[in-house]
């Protein structure tokens, strides 16, 4: 029998270009292309910061509250900072925290998610039951306290979204980690006695590289969001210049009573701009790897579509 | 009757969880923030009260375990020790004034946002391609990109401050006496306006996609094609058919929200200044007063945990599956 086997041309291996198509996809795509602009243009802001305006923005000058002129584009706050200058050094930490925590998020999921599916029974139980009661406890809350029992800082503020931002990313993986699990191919490998590392890290995570860029997605945006309420409700480090701070500073100052509002505005668009931009590719992943999402196109009349939508 | 059986015991694990955190957190936090907090209103405080203070929060020499044991009894006897922010009020009172506008506003825009936005996935599914499919989606997503807190600051200055049709702060006029009366009622929902609003705005999105992407998915199911084949009207298609079955994942989601009333209205509180559990809470920060805070968060979850609870027992009688297992 196994000469018989041998004796079979054995099949070419399969080039691997899994993700060939996925990049193509992504690259023709509208909404990721968008995406993939806006946030090109924020990192070089954020990169380019110290040299675009160089020294501290948070210094206090005399030229307290001017509304955006010529040479204060956006205006300066009530304690004479310039406003662009602010906005644009901030990037620097929200960006930084919105990745740290998005890849330390993802990577706790990967390693729960992967962990869950190819050992099963009860570490399965297990870790399951720590993701869903860390998924079912109120976020926002959990955030609130963690921050006031902790020491102010960066590394706080880090440390808090993780714990609070992991267990939704492992939930999302763990699922698709199990369907791949069931696949023969893994079956193959643990039947061939590769280790367990190997197959979680090489056979099952490649193939899982569109939800985990997803959920990677979605950890940044949680990062970045939830980085700028905890700041905005001053549990973050106020020393240090980020969009969060600078919207709790607006609020402290009361920017917004007295009509300041240049000083409230730019921050605040940037997060959003930077979350939606983060969406949009999001979005259009989940377009290119799920046929049933992508747009119709709008049906040409020739013959051949017409008697296709007929056998419809 | 397993499943809910099994739920049940998922439920209090997590209670458990959240109540030994609690336990944990003020006994294992570096710069023993207790003791600032003693140090700064020790002498408003009777000794006893004190003394009572430091148990709760670990500020004593009895071993770990015996401290754990007293501290569960003291949970589930209710006696979650005076808030320190507003001496001499016990929490739980402090707390129960305050849970019920809380679920005023959040259970009002989860409903709102909900009903709405789940009526625009069924449309917008329905007609794939159409005005809504394709010009909503792409608008809420970019609003719900906003920081939520900083939606609900612009809606105060515009609709608060520079317009002034809305009252910018509280849950009532100041003196207004609550009462059940037409007046204190109409005040009230003025105050709630801007507040919710904020929140169904921001969430809005994410119940249309969901709808949307599910019953995008139950459209191209045999069944519907057997009810077009049949004559059906659209509408019954579209209602009966299509949207009941895609139903199920928002549901979970309601049971998701319901936890995100009790919580994730912290911010918006905040902001509006309202008078609920996450208004309290941020004080009870501000303030280092730690048995409220704590008594807070035993509170939201708790809440979370229930909700999601009813929602089990909700999905047991909508969907057979559940129930066959």
């Amino acid at each position: 029998m196994t000469t018989a086997l041998l004796k079979q041309p054995t099949p070419t291996p399969a080039v691997r270009k899994p993700n060939r198509s996925f990049v193509h996809g992504l690259i023709s795509n509208k909404k990721a292309l968008t995406g993939m602009a806006v946030m090109v243009i924020f990192i070089a802001l954020a990169l380019l910061a110290p040299v675009l305006f160089p020294g501290d923005p948070s210094r206090i000058t005399a030229m307290a509250s001017l509304e955006p002129s010529a040479e204060h584009w956006l205006g300066t706050t009530a304690k004479g900072q310039d406003v662009l200058a602010l906005t644009v050094h901030g990037s620097r930490s929200s960006l930084f925290v919105g990745l740290t925590v998005g890849l330390a998020s993802t990577f706790i999921g990967i390693l729960v998610g992967l962990a869950s599916a190819y050992f099963g029974k009860f570490i399965d139980e297990a870790l399951s039951l720590v993701t869903n009661v860390f998924l079912l406890l109120p976020g926002l809350p959990l955030l609130v306290i963690l921050a006031a029992f902790l020491p102010p800082g960066l590394g706080t503020v880090i440390l808090v979204l993780v714990v609070t931002g992991w267990a939704g990313s492992a939930r999302v993986l763990r699922s698709q980690a199990l369907s791949i699990r069931s696949k023969d191919f893994v079956a193959a490998a643990v039947v061939s006695g590769e280790r367990a590392g190997r197959i979680m890290f090489r056979e099952i995570l490649p193939n899982m590289a569109s939800i985990v860029m997803g959920t990677l997605l979605a950890c940044v945006i949680y990062g970045i969001g939830a980085q700028a309420g905890l700041e905005f409700l001053g549990l973050g480090d106020v020393s240090t210049v980020s969009w969060g701070n600078n919207l709790f500073w607006a609020g402290n100052e009361g920017a917004l009573l007295t009509g300041s509002w240049w000083v409230f505005v730019p921050s605040g668009v940037c997060i959003a701009l930077v979350a939606f931009a983060l969406a949009l590719i999001n979005y259009a992943v989940d377009e290119v790897t799920n046929p049933r999402l992508r747009k119709i196109k709008t049906p040409k009349t020739t013959p051949a579509n017409v008697e296709r939508s007929a056998a419809k | 009757m397993r499943f809910i059986l099994r739920r049940l015991g998922f439920y209090l694990i997590a209670f458990w969880a959240s109540i030994t955190l609690n336990f944990l957190l003020p006994r294992f936090m570096p710069g023993d923030p207790v003791s600032r907090m003693f140090a700064r209103s020790q002498d408003r405080m009777q000794p006893e009260q004190i003394e009572a203070l430091r148990k709760l929060l670990g500020v004593d020499d009895r071993p770990i375990w015996e401290q754990y044991i007293n501290y569960m009894q003291n949970i589930f006897t209710g006696q979650m020790g005076v808030s320190i922010s507003r001496f001499p009020t016990p929490v739980t009172e402090v707390i129960s004034s305050q849970i019920g506008w809380t679920l005023l506003l959040g259970g009002t825009a989860l409903v709102i946002a909900a009903v709405v936005g789940n009526l625009l996935g069924i449309l917008a599914a329905w007609r794939r391609g159409g005005a809504i499919d394709s010009a909503l989606p792409p608008v809420l997503v970019f609003i719900g990109s906003f920081p939520y807190f900083w939606l609900a600051m612009g809606a105060l200055y515009l609709f608060g401050v520079v317009l002034g049709w809305f009252p910018i702060r509280h849950a009532f006029t100041d003196g207004l006496e609550p009462a059940f009366t037409w007046e204190f009622i109409g005040d009230v929902g003025a105050h709630l306006v801007l507040p919710a609003l904020t929140i169904v705005l921001v969430s809005i999105g994410g119940w249309m996609l969901g709808m949307r992407n599910t019953m995008i998915a139950t459209n191209s199911e045999d069944y519907i094609t057997m009810a077009e084949a049949k004559g059906l009207r659209p509408g019954r298609i579209m209602l009966r058919y299509a949207a009941r079955n895609a139903m199920l994942p928002s549901v979970t989601s309601f049971g998701m929200g319901l936890g995100f009333v009790v919580g994730g209205a912290l911010l918006t509180e905040v902001v509006f200044a309202y008078p609920g559990v996450g208004y309290q809470l941020l004080n009870a920060v501000q303030g280092l007063d730690y048995p409220l805070m704590q008594g807070l968060f035993l509170t939201i979850t708790a809440a979370v945990l229930l909700a999601n609870f009813l929602v089990d027992i909700l999905y047991v009688r909508l969907d057979p599956r559940v129930r066959s297992n």
